[in-house]
């Protein structure tokens, strides 16, 4: 790569564990067919191959792969949500990757990108899909680049195209890329997206686009990294695969920690049993809080979840713990604060950004977003009021009604509210914008009182004559 | 400018065939109407219409939503910096006050030379090597004020443009399926039997 010399690389740690998806992070050219090849690649495939799909669906079901993507959904179950008979089906892979803190599937596409690839293959071949849509954001130019030289050396090589290694299983695997849009995530706006239209996520039900998706067929919207798994796995078995981590999060996930830390870096940590006081403060991870500095806050699973505060930093990654305790893993990316941190001002750049994301479709979402965006700035310029503060709870309710989910804190007193909420809006960016600045002032609210602007009444006595 | 070229024609074509329906190369096609021309025109929307089947006001409503697209001019280079929370905490707004003064412009706004373009960004998704930006979506990372003056002066020297190619290009390696080995696009309707390898045994 070219550049100056004060161009940074992305850091990524690999440290003493297992490396499911990132084995190949360490070699230079870990991007090409050859090195792929050199260290066990297409080897899963051709073990699938060798199986009927069946028993490949069901060794994924078995080793329950758990989506990597937000919500946590097991793979071979949500392959298993598709209508019998009904051709063909599609599987369209979700590399939209754009949630605030996130950026796994980035460099999973960037530095192996035949894994992916491999993982495409695998699961059409049990899956029974027909075609295969590589869905990458649009602003990944390198990701593009390296996925499109892969694609065309695997087409070369005979792994993607008519007659995979000479069998009866045939793909095409076509390379599409998106034009900056956040809302496209969701898998159902991704279809919406890959049709050529705005990319707003659709009336629901039906809930899974594993009934009805891409021209009304069933398909299959799977992540980056849930599909990058796939490979492993067929080299090493379901029972090797459900040996790392625990039995309800099986296997290793991918997480990115970044801000006020010593070392903030990307790691494949163990699921289910990996704390956030691990990764934060662990010589292997993080190495601590910036300076020495106390650690204020954090937010554990990408911007839309709601904040924790060092009273819930022994939580493990395993979202039966952390649901309950107020929030949620989702995309496995943690932002830390530290004691210097204006709380109000880190909630201002998360709301902005899904107000900012908002597609338009639902009113809660369109309005309440821009409404608390507004508010919450001129909170932030010292231009807020006290009503300004009950506005924010009261718009947030038109987007989430009820007890919004929160941790609990033990200085203040409160109880966690648990995850999930009720929203409504189609998709998750309105709640989105809520959950900062709900986080924020439900667990600072000094720090937005000291904001506020006070008025002082002035006494106005009528003049007698 | 306007149209598609001959060459790009028969790109959009290729491209096309490789989707089940039409209208789904919509998106790649805009990107190559701006690869051509820097941004999007009206005369390219229509043409993609044309290529697609859809109407031009279609095309435009499907651009419009993306921010990516951009429909007048911009400068040759686009600098992204993004704004969200891990840049934001390490520094960002500093990072694109400095931008807007040494550039002599606001953030999205175009400098007079038409050489250089300001954007408040958002989450670029390189949130550890925070504060990052995008020139033309090639990174930077861990930017500090003293290293965008730099990247400026060498964008504007020139010697950055073997590996950022001007506003429009995203990608410089495109996809291409050997006519032998595709197995090509077929519209949904026409199939109505399952995939033969599904026939419970194994493939190989």
């Amino acid at each position: 790569m070219t550049g100056g010399t004060w161009q940074h690389a992305p850091d990524f740690y690999a440290g003493d564990r297992p490396q499911v998806v990132t084995s190949r992070f360490q070699y230079e050219d870990s991007y090409t067919l050859e090195r792929y090849l050199a260290t066990d690649g297409y080897k899963g495939l051709r073990s699938a191959l060798a199986r009927p799909a069946n028993e490949i669906h069901d060794e994924v079901r078995s080793a329950t792969v758990l989506g990597r993507g937000g919500a946590g959904f097991p793979a071979g179950n949500k392959w298993g949500l598709m209508p019998q008979g009904v051709w063909p089906r599609y599987l369209v892979v979700n590399g939209d990757e754009s949630e605030p803190g996130t950026y796994k599937d980035r460099l999973l596409m960037e530095r192996d990108p035949h894994q992916l690839i491999e993982g495409c293959l695998i699961a059409s071949y049990a899956a029974g899909l027909s075609q295969c849509f590589l869905y990458i954001r649009g602003e990944m130019a390198l990701a593009q680049e390296r996925i499109a030289t892969a694609l065309n050396e695997a087409y070369a090589a005979g792994y993607i195209g008519k007659n995979i290694l000479g069998s009866k299983f045939s793909l095409d695997i076509v390379l599409h890329w998106g034009a900056g849009a956040y809302v496209v995530g969701e898998e159902t706006a991704l279809i919406e997206s890959l049709e050529g239209n705005r990319g707003m996520p659709r009336l629901k039900p039906p809930y899974f686009p594993a009934a009805n998706g891409l021209y009304g067929q069933p398909t299959i919207v799977n992540n980056v990294e849930t599909l990058a798994n796939l490979p492993w796995l067929l080299n090493n078995g379901a029972a090797a695969y459900t040996a790392i981590g625990t039995a309800t999060s099986p296997g290793t996930r991918m997480v990115a920690v970044s801000g006020h830390v010593n070392r903030p870096g990307v790691f494949e940590i163990i699921n289910g049993i990996t704390t956030f006081r691990d990764l934060l403060y662990g010589d292997e991870f993080c190495q601590g809080i910036r300076n020495g500095n106390d650690l204020k806050a954090f937010v554990p699973g990408g911007g839309s979840a709601p904040w924790f505060t060092p009273d819930q930093l022994d939580l493990p990654f395993e979202a039966s713990q952390v649901g309950p305790a107020g929030s949620m893993l989702g995309s496995g990316a943690i932002m830390v604060m530290d004691s210097t941190t204006d709380i109000p001002r880190a909630a201002l750049t998360l709301t902005r950004f899904y107000a900012h994301e908002s597609c338009g479709k639902c009113t809660p979402c369109r309005e309440g977003g821009t409404w608390l965006e507004r508010i919450l700035s001129r909170v932030v310029d010292g231009k807020g009021t006290d009503a300004d503060l009950d506005q924010i709870f009261e718009v947030g309710e038109s987007i989430c009604p009820g007890a919004f989910p929160h941790a609990s804190n033990e200085k203040l007193g409160i109880a966690a509210v648990p995850f999930p909420y009720r929203m409504n809006t189609i998709c998750f960016v309105g709640p989105s914008a809520y959950a900062p600045v709900h986080s924020a002032l439900t667990l600072f609210r000094s720090e937005f009182d000291a904001r506020i602007v006070k008025r002082t009444m002035i006494k106005v006595t009528a003049v007698s004559e | 400018m306007a149209r598609l070229t001959e060459e790009n024609v028969r790109l959009a074509r290729e491209i096309i065939g490789r989707y089940p329906k039409a209208r789904s190369a919509t998106i790649p096609l805009l990107h190559l109407a701006q690869e051509q021309d820097g941004y999007v025109t009206n005369e390219a929307m229509s043409h993609i219409g044309e290529l697609v089947g859809a109407s031009s006001a279609e095309v435009f409503g499907t651009a419009s939503f993306y921010e990516m697209f951009k429909f007048e001019p911009v400068g040759k280079y686009l600098i992204n910096i993004c704004g969200t929370m891990s840049c934001a905490l390490m520094g960002a707004e500093e990072l694109m006050h400095h931008a807007e003064e040494r550039l002599g412009i606001k953030m999205g706004s175009t400098t007079a030379d038409g050489k250089f373009t300001l954007e408040r960004a958002e989450c670029q998704a390189a949130c550890t090597e925070a504060p990052c930006l995008q020139v033309n979506y090639r990174y930077r990372y861990r930017v500090t004020p003293d290293q965008l003056d730099t990247l400026i002066d060498d964008l504007s020297a020139g010697t950055l443009s073997s590996e950022i190619p001007a506003h429009g290009v995203v990608a410089s390696v495109r996809q291409h399926i050997p006519a032998d080995r595709g197995v090509g696009a077929v519209a949904p309707e026409l199939v109505t039997e399952n995939p033969v390898w599904l026939d419970g045994k194994a493939a190989l």
